[in-house]
C-alpha cells in the first residue's frame, strides 16, 4: 500500500498515512485530487478505480471515507477488508467510534494503525493482539480522565 | 463537549481542537492558530523547564496543526527529548511527531538515531516496537545508513518478542524498498525463510510480505520458501472456519496471509518438486471448489475476504500458465461473476480475465463471454467498469472476432465518457491494424475515428494512417478516393483535412481520371478548408500544393496564385511564408525534372514498433500492450507491426527529445533545436525517410554528428590535461559498484539511450552516440529532492589497464544541483584498442550534510564501437571459414529469458550493432550478422549467428573474430540480452 487517507464528507482530511517518500507540497496535490475524485463519485459504483498507475480502493463509514492506494499487484478485496478491519479496531477500542473521536484522539488512530500496518504491509490482523498492544500502553499511562463519549458512526447526527 | 478517550487526559488539546473547530472561518482559524504557536513558543523559551506532560501536550498541539495543513517549524527539539522519556506515552508522542514530520526536515534524523539506537538495544518490546515503527514510518536512506545492519539481527534472534519480530520483518522491508543496496544479505536470510513456519501467525503474516520483497531480487536464494509457502498454504485452506481462532475473519480463515502467500508463490515458476506441485494444485482446486459452496455469512465481509483468496487463487493459476484444466475452470469462475450483482466483483472479473485472454489454454474460453462484455460496455452505470469492458474486449480480440469488436466499440466511442476517449480510439486504432485482412477496412476504421471523435485523434494515430498507405500500394487508390468523399462534408474535423491533404498530395493522382475527382477539383476541396485551419495545418496543405505542382502540372498556375497572394508571401507566420517563398521559387526556377525528382511520392516507411502502440503503453504503463505481446498469436504476415518490443522501460521514461512520431529507436541526443515551432509538423511526418526532408537543413543526425569533434590527437595524454581529472579519485579510492551495476549496464549494451540508474535522491539518465572509434555521451543528473546536492562530483574512472584502452574525456559540472533540477555532463569517448570492463562512473555528493557515494558502470562496453558490414551469402561463408581456428570462436548455448519474438530480436541486433544478412542462413528462423570493432589500433572482424530454438526455448549463439578475448566477450554481452 502506498498510502491511506481518511477524510469526510466535506473533504475534510482526517487522517494521511504515507508509506512512499514524497513531498509535503505532492502530498497535498494528491490528497486533494483524491479527495475531489471519491466525493465526486456515486453510492452504488465500484469502490476501485485507476489512478495515476495506482489502484485506489475506498469505502465510506457514515460521515468517513476510507481511501487506500495500493499497487498493480495489489490484491483490492483484501484491500476492502483492510479497511474493515481497521474501523472495526478504531471502533472496539472508542467503542461506537465517530468521526470526533478520530479528531479528538488522532494519535491514538495514528497508534491502532501502526499497530495493524507497517511499511504499508500488514502486520498483525488479530483484533485482540492488536489491541493488547494499544491497552498495554494505556496501563501506562500516568493520568487519567473520565469523560463519556456516545457518538457512534451510526448515530451521529451533528453536521461536521 | 469535547470527546476524550480512555486514559489519555490532554485536556488543554481537546479544548484547542474544539476551538480551531468552532472557528467560523479560515481567518479566525489562522488566528486561533498563530495564537496557540506563539504560546507553545513562549513556553519552550521560557525559562521555567517544562515537565514531560506539558511538553507531550504542546507537541501534540504542534502535531494537530501540521496535520491541519500548516507549517511547522519549531518544536523538534522538544519531540526529540521526549523520545528519551521513560514514559510510554511521551516517547510515544515524540516518535509520532518525528515520523509524521520528519519528512520536511531530515537534519532531524541524526539527533533521534541516538534515542532509536537506544530504544532498540532496550530489550524492553515496547520501546523496540516504537523505534521500529518510527524507522519504518521514516523509512528514508539515512535511516537505512544507520539501522538497515542491526534490524536483521533483531528478526532473527531466538530471544525477539513475537510483535518485535513482526515490526523488523516490515521495518526491514521498507528499509529495502528505499535503498536495497543497504541491507546486507547473508546468514540471516535462511532463518528469515524458516519464518513461514512459526507458530504465531502475525509473525507469518509479517514475514511473507518481507520475503516476497527479497526473492524478487534474490530468486534463488529464497527457493526453499516454495515449499514452506504451499505447506503453510495447505495447513490455511484446509482448516475448518474456527481452527484460526482470532485470524479467522468472518469464517473465512487467515485471509491476509492466504493472500500475501499467493503473491509470494507468484514469484516463481510452478514448483519442480512434484509433490510439492501437487498439494499446490489441490489447494487451489479446493478454493475453486469453496466458491461454488453456499456463504457461511451474509456479511459482505464474509464475501470480500473468500473472493480476496479466489481472486489471488486465479493470478496464481494464470501466473503458471500451465494447467489447462484450472485456467478453464477459473475462466467460468469469473464468467459467473461477470453478471453479480456485486459492482465490485463484476470490476474485478473483467480485470482478471483480461490477463487469462492472452494465455493459450483460455483464449478461448474467454472469447465466449463476449456478448455479455459487450453489453456490459453498454450498460454499466460506473465509467470505470465500462473501462475495463472496453480493456477486455480489447485482451481479448483476434482475427475472429476483430471486426465485432471494433465496430462495438466505435459504437461505444460516440457515448463514451471524455475521460476514456482517446484511450478508446487508440486501442480501435491499434486493433484495426493489427487484425485488418483488407486494408480498406482499416483505412474506413480510422476516418471512422477521426469522424466521430476527432479531437481524441491523436497525432500518433494519423500519422501511422498516412504511413501505412504510404507502405502498401493496393490500399492508395482506396484511400484517395474515401478521404476526398470524407472532405466533402461541409463541416469535417481539422484531423480529416490533414490526412486528406497528405493522401492527395501523395496519391490524388489515382482518382485524377474521373473528372468528379479531376486534378482542380480536389484542389479547391482542399483549399475551401484553408482558411479555417490551424498554422500546422496551412503548412501541410501548402506542401500538399507543390506536390500538385507536379502531380497535376494543370494546377500550376492556380496554385502559384495561392502563393504568391500577399497573405502567405506575407504571413505573420515564419513557417507558411518561407513555405510559400520557398515552394513558389521551386515552381518557377526547377525545370519539370527537378521537380519531379524533389517531391516525389514518398519512399515506404522502415517497418516498426507502432508508434501508436507505444502511446498506449505510455498512457497505460507497461503491459498494456499485453494482448499484442504475448508470442501466443500466430505472426501475422499482414502484420505492419513488427513485434512489439517489450522493453517498458523504454516507453515508460520516454526521451524528451524523443521525436513526436516515437518512431525513431535511438533519439538523436541533442537534437538541434526545431527549425520552427508549430509549423514543423511536415517534417515530423516525414523525419523516418531519409529522402524526405523538405527543408534543407542538416538532418538531426548530421547535425548531431556534427557537432561530435573528435577528442585531440593524444586522447590519452588529453585526459591527463584535462582540468577534471585533477579531482580524479585514483581507483580505490571509490567504492565498488553497487550490486546491480551490471543488470543496468545490460540495459544499455543494446540502446544508447534511457535512465541508468534511479533512486529516491537521484535519477541518472543517458545518451549517447558511436560512430567508428569515437563517441559522445551526455549524463543528466537530476536532482529528485527539493534539497540542494552539495560538492556535487561525477568522475569517470578507469580500473586495470583500461586507460590504455579507453579515453574518456569529462567536462566538469556545478558542484551544486539545486533541488529538483538537471545538470548535464558531456563526455567524449575513444576506444584506443579493444576493451573487456567498462569504465566506472562514480558518482559522489552531500545530500542534507550527509556523504553520499554511488558507484556505477558506465555503460560503454566494446560493441558501441562497432561498424556494421554487409556482405553476400558467399562472402559471409568464406570469411566465416577464415575465422575457424577453435580460439577464435565462441559459443553460448542458452536459456531464452524474454519471449522469443523476431522482430525484437532483429532490434536487439541492430541495437548491438551489427548489420543483419538475409538470405545467409539456410535456416530463415535464424539470424546471421557482420561487424567490424573500430579502435584506433586495430580493427576487427566480427562474425555472427544466433539460432533459437522455440520449442525448447533456447538458443544458440556463435561469435567468431580475430581476435579471442573479443568472441568471448561479445558473446558474454550479447548472450544477456535474449
Amino acid at each position: 500500500m502506498q498510502f491511506m487517507l481518511l477524510f469526510s464528507r466535506q473533504g475534510k482530511l482526517r487522517l494521511q498515512k504515507w508509506y512512499v517518500p514524497l513531498s509535503d507540497k505532492e502530498k497535498k496535490k494528491i490528497t486533494r485530487e483524491l479527495v475531489q475524485t471519491v466525493l465526486a463519485r456515486k453510492p452504488k459504483m465500484c469502490s476501485f478505480l485507476e489512478w495515476r498507475d495506482l489502484k485506489i480502493v475506498y469505502k465510506r463509514y457514515a460521515s468517513l471515507y476510507f481511501c487506500c492506494a495500493i499497487e498493480d499487484q495489489d490484491n483490492e478485496l483484501i484491500t476492502l477488508e483492510i479497511i474493515h478491519r481497521y474501523v472495526e479496531l478504531l471502533d472496539k477500542y472508542f467503542g461506537s467510534v465517530c468521526e470526533l473521536d478520530i479528531i479528538f484522539n488522532f494519535e491514538k488512530a495514528y497508534f491502532i494503525l501502526d499497530e495493524f500496518l507497517l511499511g504499508g504491509e500488514v502486520q498483525e490482523t488479530s483484533k485482540k493482539n492488536v489491541l493488547k498492544a494499544i491497552e498495554q500502553a494505556d496501563l501506562l499511562q500516568e493520568k487519567t480522565e473520565h469523560v463519556s463519549h456516545s457518538k457512534s458512526f451510526v448515530g451521529c447526527k451533528k453536521a461536521y | 463537549m469535547p470527546a476524550v478517550s480512555k486514559g489519555d487526559g490532554m485536556r488543554g488539546l481537546a479544548v484547542f481542537i474544539s476551538d480551531i473547530r468552532n472557528c467560523k472561518s479560515k481567518e479566525a482559524e489562522i488566528k486561533r492558530i498563530n495564537k496557540e504557536l506563539a504560546n507553545i513558543r513562549s513556553k519552550f523559551k521560557g525559562d521555567k523547564a517544562l515537565d514531560g506532560y506539558s511538553k507531550k501536550k504542546y507537541v501534540c498541539k504542534l502535531l494537530f496543526i501540521f496535520l491541519l495543513g500548516h507549517d511547522i517549524d519549531f518544536g523538534h527539539m522538544e519531540a526529540v527529548n521526549l523520545l528519551s522519556s521513560n514514559k510510554y506515552t511521551e516517547k510515544q508522542i515524540g516518535y509520532l511527531f518525528i515520523s509524521v514530520l520528519v519528512n520536511s526536515n531530515s537534519e532531524l534524523i541524526r539527533l533521534i538515531n541516538n534515542a532509536i539506537k537506544n530504544d532498540l538495544a532496550s530489550r524492553n518490546p515496547t520501546f523496540m516496537c516504537l523505534a521500529l515503527h518510527c524507522i519504518a514510518n521514516v523509512g528514508s536512506r539515512e535511516m537505512g545508513e544507520a539501522f538497515a545492519a542491526d534490524i536483521p539481527r533483531i528478526l532473527v534472534a531466538g530471544d525477539s518478542m513475537d510483535s518485535v519480530k513482526q515490526s523488523a520483518a516490515l521495518c526491514l522491508l521498507r528499509l529495502y524498498k528505499a535503498s536495497p543496496d543497504l541491507v546486507p544479505m547473508g546468514e540471516w536470510t535462511a532463518r528469515v525463510v524458516h519464518l513461514l513456519n512459526d507458530q504465531h501467525m502475525g509473525v507469518v503474516t509479517a514475514a511473507v510480505s518481507l520475503i516476497t520483497c527479497l526473492c524478487k531480487k534474490n530468486p534463488d536464494d529464497f527457493k526453499t520458501c516454495i515449499s514452506l509457502a504451499v505447506s503453510r498454504l495447505s495447513r490455511i485452506v484446509s482448516s475448518a472456519s474456527t481452527d484460526l481462532q482470532d485470524y479467522t475473519y468472518y469464517f473465512v480463515p487467515a485471509p491476509w496471509l492466504s493472500v500475501k502467500l499467493l503473491r509470494l508463490l507468484q514469484c516463481y515458476p510452478p514448483p519442480e518438486d512434484a509433490a510439492v506441485k501437487g498439494r499446490l494444485v489441490e489447494c487451489l482446486e479446493t478454493v475453486l471448489n469453496k466458491a461454488q459452496e453456499p456463504p457461511k455469512s451474509k456479511k459482505v465481509q464474509h464475501s470480500n475476504a473468500k473472493n480476496a483468496i479466489l481472486f489471488e487463487t486465479i493470478s496464481l493459476i494464470i501466473h503458471y500458465d500451465s494447467e489447462p484444466n484450472l485456467l478453464v475452470r477459473a475462466c467460468n469462475q469469473l464468467g459467473q461473476f461477470l453478471q453479480h450483482r456485486e459492482t465490485n466483483l463484476r470490476y474485478l472479473a473483467l480485470e482478471s480475465m483480461c490477463t487469462l485472454a492472452s494465455s493459450e489454454f483460455s483464449h478461448e474460453a474467454v472469447k465466449t463471454h463476449i456478448d455479455t462484455v459487450i453489453n456490459a460496455l453498454k450498460t454499466e452505470r460506473d465509467v470505470s467498469v465500462r473501462q475495463r469492458a472496453a480493456d477486455l474486449l480489447y485482451a481479448m480480440c483476434d482475427r475472429s472476432n476483430a471486426k465485432q469488436i471494433v465496430s462495438e466499440m466505435l459504437r461505444y466511442l460516440e457515448t463514451a465518457d471524455y475521460a476514456i476517449r482517446e484511450e478508446i480510439v487508440l486501442k480501435v486504432a491499434i486493433l484495426a491494424e493489427k487484425y485488418a485482412v483488407d486494408y480498406s477496412w482499416y483505412v474506413d476504421t480510422i476516418l471512422n475515428l477521426i469522424r466521430i471523435a476527432g479531437d481524441y485523434v491523436s497525432e500518433e494515430v494519423w500519422y501511422r494512417v498516412l504511413q501505412i498507405v504510404t507502405n502498401r500500394d493496393d490500399v492508395q487508390g482506396y484511400a484517395a478516393k474515401t478521404v476526398f468523399e470524407a472532405l466533402q462534408a461541409p463541416a469535417c474535423h481539422e484531423n480529416m483535412v490533414k490526412v486528406g491533404g497528405y493522401i492527395l498530395g501523395e496519391f490524388g493522382n489515382l482518382i485524377a481520371g474521373d473528372p468528379r475527382s479531376s486534378p482542380p477539383v480536389q484542389f479547391s476541396l482542399l483549399h475551401s478548408k484553408f482558411h479555417l485551419c490551424s498554422v500546422a495545418t496551412r503548412a501541410l496543405l501548402l506542401s500538399t500544393y507543390i506536390k500538385f505542382i507536379n502531380l497535376f502540372p494543370e494546377t500550376k498556375a492556380t496554385i502559384q496564385g495561392v502563393l504568391r497572394a500577399g497573405s502567405q508571401l506575407r504571413n505573420a507566420d515564419v513557417e507558411l511564408q518561407q513555405r510559400a517563398v520557398e515552394y513558389l521559387t521551386l515552381s518557377s526556377v526547377a525545370s519539370t525534372d527537378v521537380l519531379a525528382t524533389v517531391l516525389e511520392e514518398m519512399p515506404p516507411f522502415p517497418e516498426r514498433e507502432s508508434s501508436i502502440l507505444a502511446k498506449l503503453k505510455r498512457k497505460k504503463g507497461p503491459g498494456a500492450g499485453s494482448a499484442l505481446d504475448d508470442g501466443r498469436r500466430e505472426p501475422s504476415s499482414h502484420d505492419i507491426n513488427g513485434g512489439v518490443e517489450p522493453t517498458p522501460s523504454t516507453v515508460s521514461t520516454p526521451s524528451p527529445s524523443a521525436d513526436l512520431l516515437g518512431l525513431r529507436a535511438a533519439p538523436p541526443p541533442a537534437a538541434p533545436p526545431a527549425p520552427s515551432g508549430a509549423g514543423n509538423l511536415l517534417v515530423d511526418v516525414f523525419s523516418d525517410g531519409p529522402a524526405a526532408q523538405p527543408s534543407l537543413g542538416p538532418t538531426p543526425e548530421e547535425a548531431f554528428l556534427s557537432e561530435l569533434e573528435p577528442p585531440a590527437p593524444e586522447s590519452p595524454m588529453a585526459l591527463l590535461a584535462d582540468p577534471a581529472p585533477a579531482a580524479d579519485p585514483g581507483p580505490e579510492d571509490i567504492g565498488p559498484p553497487i550490486p546491480e551495476a551490471d543488470e543496468l549496464l545490460n540495459k544499455f549494451v543494446c540502446r544508447n539511450n534511457g535512465v541508468l540508474f534511479e533512486n529516491q535522491l537521484l535519477q541518472i539518465g543517458v545518451k549517447s552516440e558511436f560512430r567508428q572509434n569515437l563517441g559522445r555521451m551526455y549524463l543528466f543528473y537530476g536532482n529528485k529532492t527539493s534539497v540542494q546536492f552539495q560538492n556535487f562530483s561525477p568522475t569517470v574512472v578507469h580500473p586495470g589497464d583500461l586507460q590504455t584502452q579507453l579515453a574518456v574525456q569529462t567536462k566538469r559540472v556545478a558542484s551544486q544541483v539545486d533541488g529538483g533540477a538537471q545538470v548535464q555532463q558531456v563526455l567524449n569517448i575513444e576506444c584506443l584498442r579493444d576493451f573487456l570492463t567498462p569504465p566506472l562512473l562514480s558518482v559522489r555528493f552531500r545530500y542534507g550534510g550527509a556523504p553520499q557515494s554511488l558507484t556505477l558502470k558506465l555503460p560503454v562496453t566494446i560493441n558501441k564501437f562497432f561498424q556494421p558490414t554487409e556482405m553476400a551469402a558467399q562472402d559471409f561463408f568464406q570469411r566465416w571459414k577464415q575465422l575457424s581456428l577453435p580460439q577464435q570462436e565462441a559459443q553460448k548455448i542458452f536459456k531464452a529469458n524474454h519471449p522469443m519474438d523476431a522482430e525484437v530480436t532483429k532490434a536487439k541486433l541492430l541495437g548491438f550493432g551489427s548489420a543483419l544478412l538475409d538470405n545467409v542462413d539456410p535456416n530463415p528462423e535464424n539470424f546471421v550478422g557482420a561487424g567490424i570493432i573500430q579502435t584506433k589500433a586495430l580493427q576487427v572482424g566480427c562474425l555472427l549467428r544466433l539460432e533459437p530454438n522455440a520449442q525448447a526455448q533456447m538458443y544458440r549463439l556463435t561469435l567468431r573474430t580475430s581476435k579471442e578475448p573479443v568472441s568471448r566477450h561479445l558473446c558474454e554481452l550479447l548472450a544477456q540480452q535474449f
